[in-house]
């Protein structure tokens, strides 16, 4: 019988060095994840304490903003921040939810791939893309021709009518709004086809079994069997919107009032600091805009962790283009 | 009109608009990549590769703003993909139940969709304070950060397609889990883990906002680390909001560039990434 080959204990304590180094080496990587979120909320609490301790609450109610008188409020940036958020959605939704529809029950299997692929593509494009497409070639079109259309249209309308007046600017909150739906899509339409596919077969199956037509099948199967994903999926959407920078930057028009019309410049959180930042002097608006970023890693982060909650359930996987 | 019929037009209806939705995604990526080519093709001659970014009403190129992006892209991927490689590896192999490992992965995936800008508000605080002013490094610290979720997300999910027995063989010979990390499921999974860096790179060389505050930008040529350096995006940027016409030409046709460059390395990855998946599935 041969003897058992046995490796000299040198060499076996040489092997449990290296496998406690990589070891401990990856588990140092895994660690540093955790660090950043806490070192990234820690920085802007940091950051932000001189604006808070000074402005108080106040900072959170008022509307003022001021580099002159060193006064400053930040109602209208998160006012704006929420209010092309929730646009953006309205306007992406459907679009989505139709695109994923699309790509999962009614395009033939040889186009869904490019299809797919190509929506896709649409959120490799960087922001700032978005931005000088938004400027140079949409406000202009949007001046041109959709917002005088809806000034006379919607304009003298009671309620709904405040939202459209005033002159078509071009760039202002409804422009921001329709650039971030466009940007929005593909995360949306991606996680609702996933989460499409996540449906059993048979589910589906038994709908047609009774008679029921394919869009019977999508709106009353698929679609109550995947609504926490598919709201997880707008949440996601919703935390991309919200901290959206630069093509908000360009389009928005960066003015520190709340209006009550959509064609109105604005401002949003994060296209206050991307212009104001490195020309901020003084302590005080230095602070006050990293108080905004405070506010918006806040918003984003539950909005965030609410989503990835919801999405929990969803093969890891499949969600890993977004 | 019977209620059959009246179910066979809502079903039309519900599918054509489904197919319209589709069409106006489609039509804004054209339009878009329609508008570079119109207006970033004229500008694209080969001193916009030789030339620095002039002073307004003259002429010049992107030259210092191209170098200065391919650097602090390159830095930031030799940090983040690293790190982010490491980590997905105790995700996917050491950790993979763990509660940590759980915590990780959320803190993972919400940090993967935090908003670049307040990354660069924590760069600001973190390097740019200390050093005193804006540099090419911290804007490269602050890529990296952005990379880092990416990676740890794509490696980990890489690794999870290697084949158990695989690992089980080499186990079984009785090689630590090191050594079956780096001499069989690394080598398995090593054309999935090159797409994660390559949507890495993608994404973070057209990020904008992490680099206003602190690489800033630079209208000369430079290559010390320590100091603010130029780069594409905030060129684009920056010239695309002046009002001088050549500065705006230049403008388009960095945009041009940049998207050109991110679509190719998003379609590399995906090639790669399917035929993986047909290959690795069965």
């Amino acid at each position: 019988m041969n003897p058992v080959p046995v490796i000299a204990p040198a060499q076996a304590a040489g092997q449990r060095l290296r496998e406690a180094l990589f070891r401990g080496a990856t588990f140092a990587a895994a660690l540093l994840v955790l660090l950043l979120l806490g070192g990234v909320a820690i920085s802007l609490a940091v950051g932000s304490w001189p604006a808070f301790a000074h402005f108080k609450f106040a900072f959170l109610a008022r509307e003022i903003w001021n580099p002159v008188t060193d006064e400053y409020g930040a109602l209208a940036p998160v006012f704006g921040t929420l209010v092309t958020s929730l646009l953006a959605l309205l306007l992406a939704i459907p679009v989505s939810l139709g695109i994923a529809i699309f790509l999962t029950e009614l395009a033939p299997a040889w186009l869904r791939r490019p299809v797919g692929t190509a929506i896709e593509l649409l959120a490799a494009v960087p922001s700032i893309i978005f931005g000088i497409w938004g400027l140079f070639v949409l406000a202009p079109v949007l001046q041109r021709h959709v917002q005088p259309w809806l000034i006379d249209v919607l304009g003298p309308l009671p309620l709904v009518g405040k939202l459209f007046q005033g002159p078509p600017f071009g760039i202002g909150v409804l422009t921001a709004s329709f650039v971030l739906a466009i940007m929005v899509i593909p995360f949306i339409s991606a996680v609702m086809r996933d989460v499409f596919e996540t449906v059993p077969d048979v589910l589906k199956e038994s709908g047609y079994g009774l008679g029921a037509t394919t869009w019977e099948v999508i709106w009353q199967v698929v679609v109550p069997y995947s609504r926490t994903g598919m709201i997880g999926g707008i949440m996601l959407g919703m935390g991309r919107a919200l901290g959206e920078t630069m093509a908000v930057t360009f389009v928005i028009g960066n003015a520190h009032r709340i209006g009550s019309s959509l064609l109105a410049p604005g401002t949003t959180i994060s296209a206050s600091i991307a212009n104001e930042f490195t020309e901020a002097v003084g302590d005080l608006y230095t602070s006050s805009l990293i108080a905004l970023g405070a506010l918006l890693f806040l918003i984003t982060f539950t909005v965030i962790a609410a989503a990835r909650f919801m999405l929990l359930r969803l093969d890891r996987r499949a969600l890993s283009s977004v | 009109m019977s209620r059959r019929a009246l179910r066979t037009f809502y079903n039309l209806l519900a599918l054509a608009l489904s197919g319209l939705a589709t069409a106006i995604g489609l039509f804004f990526l054209g339009a878009i990549l329609w508008t570079l080519i119109r207006n970033g093709i004229g500008g694209m001659s080969f001193s916009v590769f030789t030339q620095m970014t002039p002073p307004p009403g003259s002429s010049g190129g992107l030259l210092n703003a191209i170098y200065g992006s391919i650097v602090m892209t390159l830095i930031g991927i030799l940090i983040g993909g690293p790190v982010g490689m490491l980590a997905g590896t105790y995700l996917a192999e050491y950790g993979r139940s763990s509660r940590l490992s759980m915590v990780i992965r959320f803190v993972n995936d919400v940090l993967l969709s935090a908003p670049s800008i307040i990354i660069g508000l924590f760069v600001y605080e973190l390097l740019v304070i200390r050093m005193g002013h804006f540099s090419a490094i911290a804007g490269a610290v602050a890529l990296a950060i952005i990379a880092i979720p990416v990676t740890v997300r794509t490696t980990e999910d890489m690794l999870n397609l290697v084949p158990q027995g695989m690992k089980d063989a080499s186990t079984a010979m009785g090689a630590y889990p090191w050594r079956t990390i780096t001499s069989v499921i690394y080598p398995a999974a090593r054309s999935g883990i090159v797409t994660g860096l390559l949507l890495a790179i993608a994404r973070i060389s057209g990020e904008t906002a992490p680099l206003l505050f602190t690489a800033l930008n630079n209208q000369f040529w430079s290559s010390d680390l320590g100091a603010p350096m130029a780069n594409l995006p905030v060129v684009i940027f920056q010239f695309a909001l002046s009002p001088y016409p050549n500065w705006q030409h230049l403008a388009w046709s960095g945009a041009l560039l940049i998207t050109l460059t991110i679509l190719v390395l998003s379609v590399a990855a995906r090639i790669v990434v399917s035929s993986l998946a047909q290959g690795g599935k069965r």
